[in-house]
């Protein structure tokens, strides 16, 4: 990989929630991966596999019964071991801007988009002043392709883009070096979906005061996926099964862990057949690799976790190169 | 044979959201009606599966015309459909159980007989485990819900099947796993499809043919319904 200034740097992060009767759900396992400026990261998998829980670790969103292990280095600050102070005051919409799941719901009903962008320029910036603040709001709408003419509605009159639009605006104010998009296309069709994630990944190669922003987009649409990123994790129950290649993850010669090749197989312009079973519960995970019991290499050896080695975490993945010519 | 003709239906009296809409699904056929977001074509499905009173048209069901919808249609005609929509969590009673929620299509029809059985044969064909049975849908995931819901719509054995959106909130392989288990249930009872969706890939994938919202007719233009 060339070497890019890491934005995000993640260490050996877990999560676990602690529940009623000592039950311990683990939501998260050993994670680590970097994100660096000017490069897209996708984190992907099926719902309920921990994705959206990492995202909450990395904004300190965590539930009380949360416990977090590793670190999260955002430049010098440990995000996990941020205390709430500092968190609300220098990481959110500052150092990381969320791009939510469902802007229509994120967005406060009750007052205008306008209303809402300059309360965020207010609280994030120096602009002070009713004109100040008018023009600032007018100029953060246009950077993410929000209609000026649109600003006096409320949430409920815009459509899905325009809502999306005016969240991503909200998450941009801060001029945050990290990007963290949590889903940020579900519900949209797939015209609303590709203009989406095309705006998320202009605002990556756009420089932002010099420096280049980096996107950590949190997608179980493997279109979307494709589309924008340089890179791919792969989660399955908690862990992060690989890290590759975007290019040669989707094209040739393919993903390596037999659980990413069994999500692209079930594309519809692929092969559309679902991988086998369901995957199994969080809280009573199995001993060995978490993807055994659905995997058709699976052999004894399986019972054992596999380490994450060089790009994939597997004791059968798939050759890196030899299964290029019949994929093609 | 399903035959929906000028169909105009909207939510407030003056103001009609689809206007002069007709499709015809033929028997054992599988329809996929495409268009984007705010076009009207979930309230389409919803006159078609007897959820929404039109206000003007007509729908003919195997050759009987409807004259009642919802709670009001007669019980032969409401159970010939069985209903698939976007959001399970929004249609999945809370308070139930994923088998009670599956088996509340017999109850209330009073079928009480060979429920469990039912419920379990259904269970393994949509790919539940039953540890997951006994959970209220806060427990199990998105995924784990709507094939819970996709059971339900399967249980009392509809001629036809509405499937709303059912896979927008879907990841790939569990999208690819319901839509297996419709086509299945298809190909062994000869059940008719109408498949909602602004997928065009997926659709082309699933049904015989995809019919575009903007050839059906003139539908009240998308603006109208939402500020773009």
């Amino acid at each position: 990989m060339t070497e890019r200034a890491s934005v995000l740097s993640v260490r050996g992060l877990s999560v676990r929630f602690l529940m009623p009767g000592g039950r311990r759900v683990a939501a998260v396992t050993d994670a680590h991966f970097d994100v660096a400026a000017g490069e897209c990261l996708a984190l992907i998998g099926e719902s309920g596999c921990g994705k959206s829980v990492l995202a909450s670790a990395l904004l300190g969103l965590l539930p009380g019964n949360a416990r977090t292990a590793g670190s999260a280095l955002l430049g010098e600050l440990d995000l996990l071991a941020a205390d709430e102070r500092t968190l609300a005051r220098t990481v959110r919409g500052r150092l990381i801007g969320l791009v939510p799941q469902s802007p229509a719901a994120h967005l406060t009903p009750v007052r205008t988009v306008r209303s809402q962008l300059e309360e965020t320029v207010a609280a994030h910036t120096a602009v002070r002043g009713r004109a100040a603040l008018r023009e600032a709001a007018e100029a953060a709408a246009e950077r993410a392709a929000f209609p000026v003419d649109h600003l006096d509605h409320h949430p409920h009159e815009l459509s899905g883009g325009l809502a999306q639009r005016a969240a991503t605006a909200l998450a941009l104010v801060g001029e945050a070096p990290l990007l963290l998009a949590d889903e940020p296309t579900t519900g949209l069709d797939r015209d609303l979906v590709d203009r989406t994630v095309d705006e998320l990944r202009r605002h990556v190669d756009n420089r932002a005061g010099g420096e280049n922003r980096a996107l950590l987009m949190i997608t179980h649409d493997l279109a979307a996926a494709e589309r924008i990123a340089d890179r791919i994790a792969v989660m399955y129950a908690g862990r992060i099964v690989e890290l590759a290649d975007a290019r040669e993850f989707f094209g040739a010669p393919g993903p390596r862990h037999p659980y990413s090749r069994g999500l692209l197989d079930a594309l519809p312009d692929r092969a559309f057949t679902p991988i086998p079973g369901l995957p199994p519960e969080l809280g009573a995970l199995p001993g060995g690799c978490a993807f055994a019991a659905r995997c058709e290499r699976a052999t004894d050896s399986c019972a054992t976790l596999p380490p994450l080695s060089g790009t994939v975490a597997c004791h059968h993945p798939h050759a890196a190169l030899t299964e290029a010519a019949d994929r093609a | 044979m399903l035959e929906l003709s000028d169909i105009t239906a909207g939510y407030a009296g003056n103001a009609p959201v689809i206007r002069n809409i007709s499709l015809t699904i033929s028997p054992g056929e599988a329809v996929g009606l495409l268009g984007p977001s705010g076009c009207g074509k979930s309230t389409l499905a919803r006159v078609a599966a007897l959820l929404h009173h039109p206000d003007a048209g007509t729908l003919v069901v195997d050759g009987t015309p409807v004259r009642r919808w919802r709670h009001r249609a007669p019980r032969e005609q409401r159970t010939a459909f069985g209903v698939v929509f976007q959001q399970a969590r929004l249609s999945a009673d809370p308070r139930l159980a994923l088998t009670d929620l599956i088996a509340e299509p017999l109850r209330a029809t009073g079928r009480r007989e060979g429920v469990a059985d039912r419920v379990a044969e259904l269970a393994a064909t949509v790919g539940l485990t039953t540890d997951l049975l006994s959970r209220r849908p806060h427990e199990v995931s998105d995924g784990q819900l709507q094939r819970a819901c996709l059971a339900r719509a399967l249980v009392l054995r509809p001629r036809w099947l509405v499937c709303d959106e059912m896979t927008a909130m879907l990841d790939a392989s569990t999208t690819a796993a319901l839509v297996r288990v419709v086509e299945e249930y298809r190909a062994a009872t000869g059940a008719g499809l109408l498949a909602v969706g602004h997928d065009r890939v997926l659709l082309d994938r699933w049904c015989d043919r995809t019919v575009e919202w903007a050839t059906l007719t003139a539908a009240v233009s998308a603006d109208d319904v939402a500020i773009r």
